[in-house]
This record gives C-alpha cells, structure tokens and sequence, in this order.
C-alpha cells in the first residue's frame, strides 16, 4: 500500500500533465506550434535515428564531457592553490570577479576570432563558461577548513600531499561538489549555444535547421531530447555525489538525528 | 587520519545547493549548523551517552559555539607557531591586511592589462583578432558618450528586470504554496525535478517561431532560467521552518497568515535572497544569449553586429562592458541583501569577525 502510495505521487502529476495537453491539442483545429503527445513520440522515434546520433549528437556529446572534465580539473587544482596562499587570493579575486562576471556566451564570438571554429573553441567556451562555479566554491571550501583539525595535522607533521589528500579535499568535498552541481547545466547550456552560433553539425545545429525549415514537431523532438540529456546528467551525477560525499551525509544524518 | 575523518570546518550546504561561493552563504550554513548542533546538544543531553564511542569521536564538538565570539582555535599558539590573536593587535592587523589586499587586487588587475596590452603589441597573438587593451578600453570610453550604446544597456536592462520581477513572483507565490504542505510537496516534485535540469536555451527556437525578434524571446528564456532558481530556494527555505517554533506560534493561537508572516518568512528570507541573487545572474546570461543568437535588441545583439561587421575593437569594447554589467549587478544584488537581511545572525556576525 506505501508502495503504491509513493509511486501515485511520483507519476500522478506527469500523467495528469500529459493528459492535459492531449486534451488541449488532439481535439478542435489543428494547432501549428504545438503537436499532439502521440505525433511527437512517433517523431521522435523517426528523427534520433542510429545513424543521427552518430552524426550530430555523440560528438555534441563528447565536445560536453571534454568541457566538464577540463573545467573540473582546473576548477579544482587552481581553487586548491588560490584558497591555500593567501596573497595569490587578494592578487586573483578582483580579475576573477570580473571574468565570472562576462556572460559566457558573449566569449563565443570573442574564442571564434583567437580559436576558430572547430571542437577545441567549443570545448574551450564550455570550460570558461563552467570553470567559475567549482573554482570560486573550491576556495570557498579550502577557506573554510576547520582550524581545530588544520593545526592537528600540522602539530602531527601531515603536510605535502596527505595534507591536500587526507584535509583539504575532503574538507572542500561538499562545497565543491555544490560547484560541480551548477556547472553541469552550464555546461550543457554552452554546448547548445556554441553549436547555434558557428557549426555545421552537433545537437543545437539540428535544432536550429528544424526550426528554420519550419519542421515543429521534430524540432519538439530535438528540445524534448536535450531534456532528457539534462535530467540524464543530473540523475548521473546525484549518484556519484552520494558515493563521494557517502560519509558527509552519514555524518549530517548523526548531528540531525535528534 | 583517514578520509572518513567528518571535518566540522566544511560548512557545505546541507543540500547541495548553489552557492555562488559567497562567504556569507557559508556563513549562514555554519550557523545554521552551529545552532542546530547546539540545539541537539542541549535536547539530546544524556542521550548521547547511548551512542558508541566511534560515533561520538565522529560527532565533532563545534569549535567556535557562540558565533558572536571571535575564532579562535583551540591549539593556541606555541606547537603550530600559528599565533592565534585576539583583541586590539588583531584589529590592526586586520584593517593593515584589508589595505593589502586591495593593493594587491589591483596589480592583479593592472598585471591583467598589462599581459592583454603586450600580447598583441609583441605579436604572440595576431593584433587583428586581439586588439591591445588600450583600444578595446578607449572604445567603450567613446561608446559611453554615444545613444546608441545606453538604449543597447537600457534594453538589456529592461528585459532582465522584467524577467527577474516576472520569475522570482511567480516562484516566491508557487514556492510558498507548494512548500507549506506535504501533499503537495511530494504531488509536485518529480515534476520539478524533471523541468529543472531542462536547458533553458532549448526554448529558444521556440521563442523564435513564438515571438521573432521581439522582447518576449529574451523575456520566455529568461523567465524559465531564473524561475528553477528561485523555486527551489524559497522551497528549501521553508522545508527550514523550525518546528519548535512553528508549534509555539500554533499554540499561541497565531492563524495561518501570522505564522506565514512571523514565522515561515523570516526563515525562508534568506533563501529567497540567494536565489534571487543567483537568478540575477543567470537572467543576465541568458538575456545577453538571446540577443545574440536570435536578435532581440540589445548588447549581445550589438557584439554579434561588430562580430559579423568585422570591427573587432568595438566588440572588445562590448565584451568589456558586458562584464562590467554584470559585476555592477552582481554587486548591486549584494548590498540589496545586506540591506534586507541586516537583522539576520549571519549578516550581523560579520562585522563582529
């Protein structure tokens, strides 16, 4: 009975949302902008064929892991050196202010000019674009280590890298993954507008050709696709989150527990 | 020491929640969790003797358990040969570290433009496609005398402010709503779930087709991006609501729009304000997206003109001022959250520290 219970919740809402919609569009004159659910289901089934996805989207897709692997990286080992040294902070912050501060997008035109077009100028906008989040929370997190456990591991001679792999990471853990969290959607963001502005194939190139060539409802099918891949990512990385930060959450449950 | 050692310094978010890295986020969760874990001290009591000691060496005592009180460690000085001051001394230090900082800030900056100036004077990079500084800095001094430039930002402007106002309403009203009851909350969030990860520029040839290059482009993808933000703070904020308090007010016979009133919004406040703080930012984004991809009048739609005319020193000059926007806005969100959360705990501890 709690099962069932549970389940209605989840599906109760999307299924009352669909019917909805079938409603609004099955029925009276046919409506341009909008398709029925079943036309855009069928569409979808014929357009992201096999043979698509190998063309337009693993590479979207490979141009996006290539973004965020860059970003993490660089996110983090400069977030770890900037939080550390106190003097690089305050020679940094202002510079890094103002570049957090350009909308990404706009540097689409501006790496175009200094790249070209190609894969490295696409990766290269997703990096600039996702890299602030994790590094301003990786200083964030380094900054803000428990004194207490800092003067421990000196007082104990733990320095050099067990310092970095035994107290600042896990220290920072939480707040770098809460960085990670909103650079994949910005990520995913500059994937699609790098393809709009400057490609000849790639997900958000597609989308734009149907919507030039006035093709609704596989132009739905692209925008219905590109959620999918949101949701996908943001499932894929709640679970990692949880392996890494299994003791953190562990530990809140303890201290909540009351 | 191992990895499993818990760290009481990492004031992660308790949800992972975006922080735009500002120290006062981080400062309002470690008093959040100071009060909550003195909070359980005081109600669990002798309670704690029943968990095993593994735990308890887990459980760490917070260092610092009056936030009022200055930081000090508890390793004085002497091992570490880390002086841990307090009073006067620290003052000084303090205010003499603060006029340091801000020198070193601007060398950074100055060493910025200095790289940006040599770049293309050595030749390293093609002056062509990277004009020196100077240039790019000149031009958006001319274009600060020019019409044409201040109708680009008061479009710019009007689209995010009309934006912003639109989502954070609707998100506060819906937030509120849904927050407030358990129904509700588990009715709507595989919903919420699902459309939040949904990239708002997906939409745009949508706004395309819906609108052209009209304002209501900008305003669809604007409004989708910052609404997530905002509904998902306010959300939390009120999932916050202490329940000691709530009941107090129940049995005190407050009605449902005074517990609303002294009770649910004061905690969801600063909630609310961090996500409009981060839905300020993302509006900005996705405003100047829109007017360079589709059209709409305004900056983006300038740079994207200097871009296909050629003339790359006005576009430096644009991206320039883009940048400077958004710092200004950036900062502008700031001290409107100062301002309205000057009764908060987490704002007043700062000028303690």
């Amino acid at each position: 009975m709690r099962m069932l219970k549970s389940v209605l919740y989840i599906v109760a809402l999307p299924v009352l949302l669909l019917v909805i919609w079938y409603l609004a569009t099955a029925f009276g004159e046919k409506n341009f902008f909008v398709p029925t659910p079943t036309l855009l289901a069928e569409t979808f089934v014929d357009t992201w064929t096999w043979d698509r996805m190998t063309r337009d989207v693993f590479p979207s897709l490979t141009r996006l892991l290539f973004g965020i692997a860059g970003s993490i990286l660089i996110g983090i080992v400069a977030g770890l050196l900037i939080g550390s040294i106190r003097w690089l902070r305050a020679l940094l912050e202002p510079t890094l202010e103002f570049f957090r501060a350009i909308p990404p997008t706009v540097l689409i035109p501006v790496l175009m000019l200094l790249i070209g077009i190609g894969d490295d100028m696409k990766v290269a906008v997703i990096i600039f674009g996702a890299v602030w989040p994790i590094l301003l929370n990786t200083i964030e997190g380094v900054r803000a280590m428990d004194e207490v456990l800092s003067d421990t591991t000196r007082t104990y001679g733990i320095g050099g890298v067990n310092r970095v792999r035994y107290l600042i990471l896990p220290s920072a853990a939480p707040q770098i993954m809460a960085g990670i969290r909103q650079s994949l959607s910005i990520a995913l963001i500059l994937m699609v507008i790098s393809e709009m502005f400057a490609a000849s194939s790639g997900l958000g190139f597609t989308i734009v050709q149907f919507q030039r060539s006035f093709a609704i409802p596989e132009m739905w099918s692209g925008i219905v696709l590109l959620g999918i891949i949101g949701v996908v990512m943001s499932f894929i990385f709640q679970l990692v989150e949880r392996l890494v930060l299994r003791w953190y959450h562990g530990l809140r449950e303890i201290e909540n527990a009351a | 020491m191992t990895d499993q050692t818990p760290s009481t310094g990492a004031p992660g978010p308790r949800r992972p929640r975006g922080s735009g890295g500002s120290h006062r986020e981080t400062e309002v969760e470690r008093l959040h969790r100071l009060e909550g874990a003195s909070r359980v001290d005081q109600r669990r009591g002798d309670t704690r003797r029943h968990v095993d000691a593994a735990t308890v060496a887990g459980l760490d005592i917070p260092t610092r358990p009056d936030p009022a009180a200055p930081p000090t460690s508890v390793a004085q000085s002497g091992p570490t040969g880390f002086p841990t001051p307090s009073g006067p001394a620290r003052a000084r230090r303090r205010s003499r570290r603060g006029g340091m900082t801000r020198f070193l800030g601007l060398l950074g900056l100055l060493g910025f433009l200095v790289t940006w100036q040599l770049l293309p004077l050595t030749g390293i990079v093609n002056p062509a496609y990277l004009p020196p500084a100077s240039a790019a800095i000149t031009d958006l001094f001319r274009n600060l005398g020019l019409a044409a430039f201040w109708e680009a930002v008061g479009d710019t402007m009007w689209q995010w402010l009309l934006g912003m106002v639109i989502a954070v309403t609707a998100a506060a009203v819906l937030g509120f709503v849904i927050g407030s009851s358990t129904v509700l909350r588990r009715f709507t969030n595989s919903t919420i779930e699902f459309l939040r990860p949904v990239p708002s520029v997906a939409l745009i040839p949508l706004a395309v087709l819906l609108y052209g290059v009209d304002i209501e482009s900008a305003l669809l993808l604007i409004v989708y991006a910052s609404f997530w933000q905002v509904l998902i703070q306010v959300l939390y904020g009120v999932a916050d609501v202490d329940n000691v308090a709530m009941n107090t007010a129940r049995s005190y016979g407050l009605g449902p729009f005074a517990r609303l009133r002294y009770v649910i919004f004061p905690t969801t406040l600063p909630y609310l304000m961090t996500g409009i703080r981060l839905a300020a930012a993302v509006a900005l984004i996705l405003a100047i997206t829109a007017q360079l991809i589709i059209g709409t009048p305004g900056l983006g739609a300038e740079i994207a003109k200097a871009q296909s005319g050629g003339s790359y020193v006005a576009m430096y000059g644009l991206v320039l001022a883009t940048g400077l926007l958004g710092v200004l806005i950036n900062l502008v969100m700031r001290i409107i959250e100062r301002r309205v959360l000057s009764w908060h705990s987490s704002v007043r501890t700062e000028v303690v520290k």
